[in-house]
């Protein structure tokens, strides 16, 4: 009877120091994510704000007057290159080397062609060459695709230039 | 008396900076303070004479001007570091002009993006040890070569002549060069053949030998087949067929420095005749 009654005050005692246990669960715990579940948005935003306001607090900081910066304009560089324009300087002359000479042509030239953007691009092959090369051009591939037979439709001429094509003899139908 | 006072009291009053227009190709000396154009004209007649007054008043377009070698930002102004004249270029697009002064010197300093020639002095691992004449031997990596992979390694030894550029070059770190642009092309740089002579010269003067508009190269090229290779760290390999004709382009190389063009001309002809 007395142990009974003994058991029964023990775990009243136990709930009731259960309840206040709830109360008072640490802050590490309360911040895990299966505490946090259960929380609506409100809660969990203001939690999220009283952690950035220590993690904020806890860096540190100059304490000095700000400082206007001002936008400098004046560049340092430390190399001639922007300054002078100086040529390559591997060269050659003579022939002596000639890879160092077609090296240089394309350097120079290169760095000729920099500075000379605004002029307008000059054709190499005028339009009239252009149209002269497309004449003999459609042979010569046409050449390429032609069985054995056709060989004699693109005979030469001795200029090396190649005929137009000749009609090609089809069989004709009898009339009657 | 009062000549010399004044004069002092000249001198004194001098200190007041200089604009940079006005001093264009003068001799300038380390500690001047230069203005800037348009600072020139705001300080210029000091408040006395009637200033037009500007549309836009406050907000002055601030043009961006590059300081070369020898000249540092000072505030608004330029700071003068080296003896020499000073040069300015109008730029081609975009503000501003680059200033800069024409000053000699025999030590070279790193520059990135400067083309140099270097001797191969020591191999470790991965990496060549090249100097460059500077305070530390720049380092080249072996895959920094047209071609170069893990399995092909170029043929480099000890010792070798190497045409390259820097990219890395600065006073807090180890200067590092390549041989390779970046595209992945050597365009002329590796190692320079065999043969030939490697002597050295001033820093100006090679600039003023690959100077778009140097007579002298022109008259050298036109004396016997050769090759020259400058480097911007004043080295010069120069080879021809035989070795008096290199011992011969070498000697006018570095004695063109202190002559001037008639003496030059001279000398050139007595060598087309014989």
């Amino acid at each position: 009877m007395c142990g009974e009654a003994r058991g029964r005050a023990r775990r009243w005692a136990g709930a009731t120091m259960a309840a206040e246990r709830k109360t008072k669960l640490s802050k590490n715990l309360l911040r895990m994510k299966f505490m946090q579940r259960g929380l609506d948005s409100e809660t969990k935003k203001q939690l999220e704000e009283e952690e950035k306001k220590i993690i904020s607090e806890e860096h540190w900081y100059l304490d000095l007057p700000e400082l206007k910066e001002k936008e400098s304009f004046i560049i340092e560089e430390q190399s001639f290159l922007l300054c002078e324009d100086l040529l390559y300087g591997r060269m050659s002359f003579r022939g002596f080397n000639p890879e160092v000479e077609k090296l240089m042509l394309h350097m120079n030239a290169k760095h000729k062609a920099e500075e000379v953007e605004d002029e307008t691009v000059e054709l190499d092959v005028s339009d009239e060459e252009m149209a002269r090369r497309y004449e003999t051009l459609v042979g010569t591939i046409g050449k390429k695709f032609a069985r054995k037979r056709d060989h004699a439709n693109y005979e030469e001429d001795e200029n090396g230039d190649i005929q137009p094509i000749k009609a090609k003899k089809m069989f004709l139908k009898p009339q009657d | 008396m009062a000549e010399a006072a004044s004069v002092a009291a000249e001198c004194l009053a001098g200190c007041r900076a200089r604009g940079a227009r006005s001093v264009l190709g003068q001799v300038v000396v380390p500690g001047e303070e230069l203005l800037l154009p348009e600072q020139e004209d705001a300080e210029g007649p000091g408040g006395a004479g009637e200033r037009p007054l500007s549309l836009n008043a406050g907000a002055r377009s601030r043009v961006r001007v590059i300081c070369g070698p020898g000249l540092r930002r000072c505030g608004d102004r330029l700071l003068v570091t080296k003896c020499g004249r000073l040069r300015h270029k109008e730029p081609g697009g975009g503000g501003g002009g680059v200033y800069w002064v024409d000053s000699q010197q025999k030590r070279y300093v790193p520059v990135k993006g400067d083309h140099v020639i270097g001797i191969v002095t020591a191999k470790s691992g991965d990496i060549f040890k090249v100097d460059v004449g500077g305070s530390e031997p720049a380092s080249l990596s072996y895959l920094s070569f047209e071609g170069a992979t893990k399995r092909n390694r170029p043929n480099v030894q000890v010792g070798d002549l190497i045409y390259g550029q820097f990219v890395v070059a600065n006073k807090d770190m180890e200067p590092e060069m390549v041989c390779i642009d970046s595209c992945g092309r050597a365009n002329g740089m590796g190692v320079i053949g065999q043969d030939g002579l490697l002597f050295k010269v001033t820093l100006g003067l090679i600039r003023k030998l690959l100077a778009p508009d140097c007579e002298i190269i022109q008259e050298v090229g036109k004396l016997y087949p050769l090759e020259i290779v400058f480097g911007m760290n004043g080295r010069i390999w120069v080879k021809a067929k035989t070795i008096q004709q290199t011992l011969i382009l070498a000697n006018i190389l570095e004695a063109c420095e202190h002559m001037t063009s008639d003496q030059r001309k001279q000398i050139f002809s007595r060598l087309a005749e014989s």
